[in-house]
Order: structure tokens, then C-alpha cells, then sequence
């Protein structure tokens, strides 16, 4: 199976959608740029991120929008354009700029099917990228999808590999409901296996990655790769660990969570976003609901601080959790009491 | 391009049928409200009929319209079920939305209406991507973003229209300026005075009109479909009209000198205006008229029965249609 990065194995689920549904349209910002300048370069971008390469020649300027920066815009077009038909995947380059079109995400299309009675369905993607680790600043680092899994009505995709990335676009474009698609930045380069034909990962799915009988480990996006390297790690010494990535946030398997606990007793939740109110506490409150009489050890989170995330290189790498700590954690949950 | 000289009897009928439907509706609504029978808020049309109907009597159901907090008369101009609307008023479960919605998000996607929107400014870029849609559709469909002098300052709405310009799709702006963005005035809210000439300044075609005049709204209407399925891109049409009662029912009207709606419920009622010009046109009769009042007073009460009777949402409805699967 040829090995491909997530960035393009995003951009090969985009080129198959276009190709498979003409009702699908892409975009955004620079999502091929060039429009209006002065070298006759069309496509002078690609995306920000090279997601979106190659569209622009393949289907069109009518299918392929280089919007003004007008985030409220790009996702209300692609509201619009949904209801009357259409099946957009908008971008919004820096998961950050959500600040200036929540309206638009969490009034609007998040809504549409449930105030107007299932009268309606509203089939958008919001791809954005998110994610520390690039030293891009408080307001181009962040983990949004604690946020975006508050807001009934959203589906939320976080994928931590490319094959993954690539069915789960797919199935995003195909979902009758608006699906937040979250790109972690520091993945597009990470290779894996992706099969060349289309293919769907299924949205409240797990991924278990590693299998093991200690700790139930759960770990989103980023956070996934470098649990997979603290739990090998931790097998060399005979510490074998569930690890689980949800690959949706909402909707979140927690069965798959619970089942594991059930049998290690023991879990340690991995998280990029901050402490409060996130992925992490959520996880914890359902197993704490559904599994207390089988945890031997508090569950312990590993997440960042309650901080806007750092600039400078030697704070960053403070913030975002790593697998020493990881490690740490999962050797935390083990200690006897 | 029908201009409103080319209207004959049964199109004119129809546009005041449907006036006349709309004050009703929102008269009545004015009265039962006052007995606490229906619940939330609501935010009442009536003298802006003229607006809703000279703008959807160039549309058809291909066409899409977004409209806002103050939307029964859109919904009615555009073909809304009167019967559906007002239940959907009082949350009954039949209402058109399911009683999930409410006076503010009244919603019929088989009518091209696209929502009525409780949020000002929320609309418009969601018109601009239904106008996509139609652009792409080629089938010369427009899209509407009804809203008023309130949206007008919101950036949301800027966005809107500078992407509609950008990518030229056939997106109509209609800025209904009833003098008052909620309790304050206009004239203090926008800074330039002039909602023509800001919308002329994002680079599109733009006229006011008097909104209590159909025919004036009409032609105007027919002026910008043309434009739009001609490849024109957007227009905004500003329609200066009032409002008969309060941003919402139970608001005081502080800031309304004392016999400004008497004066202008005199000079500025669409549906007295239209019936003078049926006079001098000689094209309806006063009889033919009166009867459609009485068929529309009429349609109004069973319809307010029909709600009052109607049963409530059931409490498994609660976890319905949030997602079409999950």
C-alpha cells in the first residue's frame, strides 16, 4: 500500500469527492490564491497548507472559490449553499479564526436542522488547521475541538494519521450533517498507509492502537503519536496499555473508553486543549459515571495548563504534552496505593 | 422583466391578498399576544407588507429568500402555510417547524425560504450562498437576504456583500428602513446617513424606494432580477417604510414621539395606498377588494383556532433532529 501524508491524503479524498459529486465545491482563503495578482499565476497557493492543491486546475473557479479573508462569509456561503443544495467544504485556514464567525458555526448551521423542525439539512465541512507545536503564536496554535463538541447539532473530526484523515474527509463530505474538520498542523507530514481507492472511516468509531491489559490510555490528534511512543516505550518493561484514539469527538465512543476501563482499570486521557471544560474532562466525567467501582487509581489527565498557548519555542515545548509525560502519567496511574 | 404596468387582475389580486394576509396575521398576533397565550417574543410586520410582497412577487419557488427576527411577512410573501406558521407560533408540534423554532425561525425549504433568523446580520451570507448555488444551477434563481437599517451596520453583512460583489452572484440585498434598529433611531445609528450610497461603495447597483408602494418595491425588484440573470452580479434595494407597532410586543415605544405611528399608519399604509392606486388605474374594484378582506379576517381566525387547538410537542420530539444520524 503506497505511504502518503496526511496533507495528502486530504488532498486526495478532495480531488475523489469533487470528482465522484459535482454538488461538491470547496472554499476559502488562498484555497488556490493567486486571484487578482499580478504574476498570471492562478494558483499561486494551494492552500496554506497545500491541501487544496491541484483543485483549482482540475474543476474550475466556480467550484473552487478564493474568497475574500471574510470568515463570517465563507462559512455563511457555505450554509447557504448547502441548504439550496450544494455540498461545500469550506476552510478557514487557522482553526483560531472561528472567533469571527461563531455566528455563523454555532447559530447557524449547527442549528438549521433542529429549529426548523428537520425541514432541512446543512452538509458542510469546515476544514481548519489547529494545533501548537510551530511556534505560530497564541492566536495560531490552538485546539478548538473541546469548543466545537459543546455545540449540539456539530459533528467533530480530529484525525491523528493519514489514513484516517482521508476517510474520515470523505465521510465528512458525504455526512448529511456540518461536520468540524480539524487538521492538527504538525500531522500533514506524517506518513501512513492510505489505499488509493476511496474509502469511509465511520464518524463514534475508535481507533484502538495499541492493545494492552494495564492502562486504558485515550489520546486525540497530535497526542496520539506520541502516546503510541510512551506506551512502546512502557512495553519494553512489560506495561502493556489500551491505547484509544476517538477519531471523532462528537460523536465520542465512549463505549469503547468504558470497555477498555472496565477491564485495566486504570485511564490516563491525553489532551491538547486546556484543562477546562475539555475533551479530557468530559472523558473523565463519563467514566467516572459509568465505570467508578472499576477504577483502581484516580483517572489523571494529561493536558496542557489554562494558558494561551506560548510563542517562544522553549514555552511551547513546556505546553504542549509530550511523551515523558505521558509516560509519566501512565506510570502514575500504576503506582500502588 | 415584468414591470408592474404588466400586471394583470389575478397578480394584482394576489399581491393584495397577501398584504392583507400579512396585517392580519400580525394584527391578530398583536392581540392574542397581549393575553399571554403565546409564549416567547415576537416581532411584528405589519406596515412593511408592501416590502415582503413587491419583493416575493418576482420570485418563485426556485428563487431563495433568508429573512430575519421580523420575518412572518417574508414567510407569507414567499408561500409559507399561514395554518403551519401560526401554529408553529403558538409551538405546537405541527407547527411548521415542529414548534422547534418559533415566531424567529420560521422555515420552508420547499418555498425557497431559507429561515427567518434571530440573529441580525445572520442572514445575509447564508443568501450569498444560496446565490452560489443558483450561479452554479444556471438556471437564472436569485437569491434574497431580506434585513433592515439594524443589519445594515453589521460586519457579517459588509462581508456579504463586498463576496457578493467579488464573485458576482445574483444575491439581492433589501434593507428595509423602518427608521429604528430596535429602540434606536436610524438616523443616530448609521453614521453616513445613507444605506444606498454605503451598499453603492462596495461596488454594486443600489436604489431607494418608497416601501410602502408595491409597485414602486416591485419594479425595483424587477430591475434587479433582470440585472442578476443577466450576470450583473448584486443590488441592494434600500425600502424606506415604518413599522406599525414595536421592535417586539410589550416594548413601550419610549422613543417614538407620541402620534408618530397615528400620523404615519395615515401616510404611510400600504394597503390604503395600494387600493387608491386600483381607483385611479381603474384595474381592481373597491367590492373585489372588500372581499378579500373579509376572506382574509376570516382565514385569520380559523387559523388562530386551529393553533389554540392544535396538541403540543411530546417530550420525545426533544431529541429529534438534531443530527440526521449519530
Amino acid at each position: 500500500m503506497p505511504q502518503m501524508t496526511m496533507r495528502d491524503a486530504l488532498n486526495q479524498a478532495l480531488h475523489q469527492e469533487m470528482e465522484r459529486d459535482e454538488r461538491v465545491i470547496v472554499l476559502g482563503e488562498d484555497v488556490s490564491g493567486g486571484a487578482g495578482g499580478t504574476s498570471g499565476e492562478r494558483e499561486a497557493s494551494g492552500g496554506i497548507f497545500g491541501v487544496t492543491k491541484g483543485l483549482l486546475p482540475r474543476f474550475g473557479a466556480d467550484r473552487v472559490i478564493d474568497t475574500p479573508i471574510s470568515e463570517s462569509a465563507i462559512v455563511g456561503a457555505a450554509g447557504g449553499a448547502a441548504l439550496a443544495g450544494l455540498r461545500p467544504v469550506a476552510e478557514l485556514m487557522f482553526a483560531d479564526f472561528v472567533g469571527v464567525c461563531m455566528d455563523q458555526i454555532y447559530n447557524q448551521i449547527a442549528k438549521f436542522r433542529y429549529m426548523f423542525g428537520g425541514r432541512s439539512t446543512c452538509p458542510v465541512v469546515i476544514r481548519m488547521a489547529m494545533g501548537a507545536g510551530m511556534n505560530m503564536g497564541p492566536q495560531h496554535s490552538q485546539s478548538i475541538y473541546a469548543m466545537m463538541t459543546a455545540v449540539p447539532g456539530l459533528k467533530v473530526v480530529v484525525p491523528s494519521n493519514a489514513y484516517d484523515a482521508k476517510g474520515l474527509l470523505i465521510q465528512a463530505i458525504r455526512d448529511d450533517d456540518p461536520v468540524i474538520f480539524l487538521e492538527h498542523k504538525a500531522l500533514y507530514p506524517r506518513k501512513g498507509e492510505v489505499p488509493a481507492n476511496p474509502y469511509t472511516v465511520p464518524f463514534g468509531e475508535a481507533n484502538l492502537v495499541r492493545e494492552g491489559e494495564h492502562v486504558t490510555v485515550v489520546a486525540i490528534a497530535r497526542m496520539v503519536p506520541f502516546a503510541e511512543r510512551a506506551v512502546d516505550s512502557l512495553a519494553k518493561e512489560g506495561i502493556t496499555c489500551d491505547l484509544i484514539d476517538p477519531r471523532t469527538t462528537s460523536p465520542l465512543d465512549i463505549d469503547t473508553i468504558v470497555e477498555s476501563v472496565e477491564g485495566t482499570g486504570r485511564l490516563v486521557i491525553v489532551d491538547e486543549s486546556p484543562p477546562r471544560c475539555s475533551l479530557a474532562a468530559d472523558i473523565a466525567a463519563s467514566v467516572a459515571e459509568r465505570a467508578f467501582k472499576h477504577l483502581k487509581r484516580p483517572i489523571v489527565r494529561v493536558t496542557p495548563p489554562h494558558t494561551p498557548v506560548p510563542f517562544a519555542p522553549a514555552l511551547e515545548r513546556a505546553y504542549v504534552p509530550g511523551p515523558p509525560r505521558i509516560e509519566a502519567a501512565i506510570r502514575t496511574v500504576l503506582k500502588e496505593t | 422583466m415584468i414591470d408592474s404596468t404588466g400586471l394583470g387582475r389575478e397578480r394584482l389580486l394576489r399581491a393584495y391578498r397577501n398584504m392583507r394576509l400579512i396585517r392580519d396575521f400580525e394584527e391578530r398576533l398583536h392581540v392574542e399576544i397581549a393575553t399571554g397565550e403565546i409564549p416567547g417574543f415576537t416581532h411584528l410586520y405589519a406596515g412593511q407588507e408592501a416590502v415582503a410582497v413587491g419583493i416575493c412577487e418576482q420570485l418563485g419557488d426556485a428563487d431563495y429568500i433568508v429573512s430575519t427576527h421580523r420575518g412572518h411577512g417574508h414567510c407569507i410573501a414567499k408561500g409559507c402555510d399561514p395554518g403551519g406558521m401560526m401554529k408553529e407560533i403558538y409551538g405546537r408540534r405541527d407547527g411548521l417547524c415542529h414548534g422547534k423554532g418559533g415566531s424567529m425561525h420560521i422555515a420552508d425549504m420547499a418555498k425557497g425560504m431559507l429561515g427567518a433568523n434571530a440573529i441580525v446580520g445572520g442572514g445575509p451570507p447564508l443568501a450569498v450562498g444560496a446565490a452560489i448555488a443558483c450561479k452554479r444551477r444556471g438556471a437564472g434563481n436569485v437569491s434574497v437576504a431580506f434585513g433592515g437599517d439594524g443589519s445594515a451596520n453589521q460586519g457579517t453583512v459588509f462581508e456579504a456583500m463586498n463576496m457578493a460583489v467579488v464573485l458576482q452572484v445574483p444575491a439581492i440585498f433589501v434593507f428595509e428602513n423602518n427608521g429604528y434598529s430596535e429602540h434606536t433611531g436610524a438616523d443616530y445609528a448609521v453614521g453616513s446617513k445613507d444605506l444606498t450610497g454605503r451598499a453603492r461603495g462596495f461596488g454594486m447597483a443600489a436604489e431607494c424606494v418608497d416601501g410602502a408602494d408595491f409597485h414602486s418595491v416591485y419594479d425595483a425588484m424587477g430591475r434587479a432580477v433582470a440585472r442578476a440573470r443577466a450576470g450583473g452580479g448584486p443590488t441592494s434595494i434600500e425600502a424606506k417604510i415604518t413599522r406599525f407597532y414595536g421592535h417586539f410586543e410589550g416594548d413601550p415605544q419610549k422613543y417614538r414621539a407620541q402620534d408618530e405611528v397615528a400620523t404615519l399608519r395615515e401616510s404611510m399604509d400600504c394597503l390604503k395606498r395600494f387600493r387608491a392606486r386600483m381607483r385611479t388605474d381603474g384595474k381592481l374594484g373597491d367590492p373585489e377588494l372588500d372581499a378579500i378582506d373579509a376572506e382574509s379576517l376570516a382565514l385569520v381566525d380559523r387559523i388562530v383556532a386551529e393553533a389554540k387547538a392544535a396538541p403540543p410537542p411530546s417530550e420525545a420530539d426533544l431529541y429529534t433532529d438534531v443530527y440526521i444520524d449519530y
